[in-house]
């Protein structure tokens, strides 16, 4: 690790995060690479202002407000009770203003006062309405891009606005104006021209997991394989990239292929659909979610699976679980043809999409799965909720089924399992600093600061229970923390997946 | 009758109007802004039924700013309260004769005036003596708590410590729904009172009061989880299923 180029926060002695006074502009410098001409080109997006910025800029957030309920609705019903103000893990880590919900929010709403209000056209200066300038685009840029998406806001708010709309909404304005971000739009352009946002090609990945396979039956003596492009398999696994070869994120790969393989499942990868991420979704644009989300649709029809089951990603489960159905027809109820095509292929009895731990739950719930749980007696547990699997999806027939089963499934493979503080955890979980768009190194500012509350809640419960393995089931989560727990004196071997740990105490047969 | 009289009976039909044919709109406009995705925040009710009982919940208990901020909920829950009180009170003005839970309340609405105006200056406290909230305070929000505790000290100024002529008073109000317009009593708090209430009516549709329909039509807290069950599709959306289906 290098050493830091500003302050790290101090870890505090309790699983609380303090307050911290309002630091105005504390974090104004802090600006993500701005996207260059190829992937904006590539996305349809211009990439230059260019003299009319201004009213392209006010004409596609009018065309936002027609489209989308939630913006429409936002922008008027926020009552500035400041009720969100404390609630961003990225204004505790940096105590900027800006980084306070409704100070974000506030970011567009003051532009929409003034042009599409009439208090705002009247007497803009009585009621916080401001011409939409230069600067104020700039502040779009960097504050839009302090936000993890992580909808943690919207829990608290009283009539449930959600900033996370709002930062998409920029976002896509950003966009066509000419004023994307260099990571995101990079991978948006990756998974559509080579299937993948790590931009792994078809044979490399072949490569990546014959050696995989033959890493498995080095360690276990058992044979279990990794199928890619099988047609006629039971169920297509569509699993972040990141998963084929970022440590630690294979060891869950390891640990899914183990389960199937215990379960005698015929399984697939498949090279077109080799990512479940979906950057569309931080970018708001609905379009470009549908076009990456249509992949999954494309290889269930051409390898004519009966399942989709889905691997450890937070935000790929969210647009999975509650976005997919709308966007390809990955789902039940449509009656369209277009679902339909897709509905007379999937198997009725089980839910489409499925996630990796409702697979597995159900398994263990069956007796089909067989744990030696000392194996991972070297550890001692927690579990993040990663925020888009906490806020914006479910799993299992329950409302919370999304807590309780990831945590059923540690409980059921180890033995040391403790909760972090109960208002850090469950809907209340605390963003990692990472998701949304922010895990790139030119933020790793905001990353580091934005780490904090759950630093200090994983800090409490190394510090009173010994924990020492932070279980998740995110792709971001488990990159943004390996990179990041070092800064707070963390090793970064103590981030894994829920699937690791199944893997490690599993029990095999040939 | 007399100009005052005149003026006052023309200050709340346009009020009325505005506010009613205002709010007719912004409902309008939210109802047929369509919600292309199903963002719930979860964990959200799985049935309609479920999702009422969440709406009820936060209309009737502001269940997310209890778990939010204790001292927002209690100042707002006071100050909402009690003017939902002092608004089935003043029922009264408008019946002749007066429902019997109208007459029921009188004594209690009387002292929710008070939780009312109390709640409003805790509200207004906070925006001078928390940083954040200072942060986020504009002119308008300032001006807004000041006007509604005007209306209320205005009010209350008639029930504890100068009584107008209630008669007469009940005599206009009626004729106002019943077009058939009877003297305005001339009486200072209560031509405050009026005008400053009108004025509210006024400003609705156009403020951030519009956070009462807004709360109904929040797609975080009014969808059912149910994607996986049901598709959810946008007519905007849906066409594009039909280019490439």
């Amino acid at each position: 690790m290098a050493a830091a180029k500003f302050d790290v926060p101090k870890l505090s002695d309790t699983a609380y995060t303090e307050v911290p006074k309002v630091q105005e502009g504390s974090m104004a410098h802090m600006k993500a690479f701005v996207a260059a001409k190829g992937p904006q080109e590539f996305l349809g997006y211009p990439w230059e202002l260019g003299e009319d910025w201004h009213d392209r800029v006010i004409g596609r957030m009018g065309e936002a407000l027609k489209k989308y309920r939630s913006l429409r609705v936002f922008m008027d019903a926020c009552v500035h009770c400041g009720a969100c103000t404390d609630k961003c893990h990225y204004f505790l880590g940096t105590g900027d203003p800006n980084n306070m919900p409704v100070a974000r929010q506030e970011l567009m709403r003051k532009v929409y006062r003034r042009y599409f209000t009439i208090p705002g056209k009247i007497v803009p200066w009585l009621v916080g309405a401001e011409d939409l300038t230069k600067e104020t685009l700039d502040q779009w840029f960097n504050y839009y891009h302090q936000c993890s998406e992580c909808r943690r806001c919207s829990v608290y708010c009283p009539y449930g606005i959600d900033t996370a709309e709002v930062t998409m909404a920029g976002r896509e304005i950003l966009n066509y104006a000419g004023y994307g971000q260099k990571y995101s739009n990079e991978i948006l352009g990756k998974v559509q021209k080579i299937g993948n946002n790590l931009g792994l090609p078809g044979p490399a990945l072949e490569d990546t997991l014959s050696g995989l396979e033959e890493d498995i039956e080095l360690d276990t003596g058992v044979a279990v394989k990794m199928p890619l492009d099988v047609k006629g398999a039971e169920i297509l696994l569509v699993t972040p990239s990141a998963d084929f070869f970022s440590e630690p994120h294979v060891e869950s790969l390891i640990g899914y292929a183990k389960v199937f393989h215990a379960a005698g499942a015929s399984w697939t990868l498949s090279s077109h659909a080799s990512e479940a991420g979906n950057f569309g979704l931080f970018n708001g644009n609905y379009e470009q979610m549908r076009t990456i989300a249509m992949r999954i649709r494309d290889a269930a029809l051409e390898l004519g699976v009966k399942r989709i089951v889905v691997g450890e990603c937070g935000h790929a489960w969210r647009v999975a679980y509650a976005f997919w159905n709308t966007l390809t027809g990955i789902g039940y109820g449509g009656n369209d043809p277009f679902s339909i095509e897709l509905q007379k292929q999937l198997d009725p009895r089980y839910k489409q999409p499925m996630h990796i731990c409702e697979y597995t739950w159900d398994l263990i719930q069956q007796g089909v799965l067989k744990f030696d749980k000392s194996l991972n007696d070297h550890r001692t547990i927690t579990f993040h909720d990663s925020c888009n699997v906490a806020r914006g999806s479910r799993m299992g027939d329950e409302p919370g089924g999304q807590f309780t089963i990831p945590r059923n499934i540690i409980r059921a493979v180890a033995n040391n399992f403790h909760d972090m503080a109960s208002e850090t955890i469950g809907e209340a979980t605390f963003c990692c600093g990472g998701g949304g768009g922010v895990l790139t190194d030119d933020l790793i500012e905001v990353r580091v600061k934005g780490a904090l509350p759950r630093m200090n809640a994983y800090n409490a419960v190394a510090q009173e229970k010994g924990v020492n393995f932070l279980a998740l089931i995110c792709a971001i989560c488990k990159a943004q923390f390996t990179k990041v727990v070092p800064y707070y004196g963390f090793d970064m071997s103590q981030v894994g997946g829920v699937h690791q740990l199944v893997g490690t105490a599993i029990k095999l047969e040939d | 009758m007399s100009a005052l009289t005149a003026f006052y009976i023309g200050l709340y039909y346009v009020a009325a109007i505005i506010l009613i044919a205002g709010l007719a709109y912004r409902v309008y406009e939210y109802a047929t802004t369509p919600a292309p995705l199903n963002i719930p925040t979860t964990p959200a009710p799985i049935t309609k039924l479920g999702v009422r009982f969440r709406m009820f919940r936060e209309v009737v208990f502001f269940e997310s700013l209890f778990k939010s901020n204790k001292w927002i909920w209690v100042f707002g829950y006071l100050f909402h309260f009690g003017l939902a009180l002092v608004l089935l009170r003043h029922f009264r003005y408008f019946q002749e004769p007066v429902w019997f839970w109208v007459e029921f309340i009188q004594p209690f609405g009387k002292y929710a005036s008070l939780a009312m105006v109390g709640g409003l200056a805790g509200l207004w406290a906070r925006r001078f003596l928390v940083d954040r909230i200072r942060y986020i305070s504009t002119p308008s929000d300032h001006l807004m708590l000041a006007l509604l505790i005007a209306i209320g000290l205005s009010g209350m100024a008639m029930t504890f410590v100068a009584h107008t002529d209630i008669v007469q008073l009940k005599a206009f109000a009626h004729g106002l729904v019943t077009f058939d317009w009877q003297p305005l009593p001339n009486d200072g708090p209560l031509l405050v009172h009026l005008f400053l209430v009108a004025l509210l009516m006024i400003i609705f549709p156009i403020s951030k009061l519009l956070h009462v329909p807004g709360i109904f039509f929040s797609p975080t807290r009014n969808q059912v989880d149910n994607p996986r069950e049901r598709r959810h599709l946008a007519p905007w959306a849906a066409a594009l299923d039909k280019d490439n289906g």
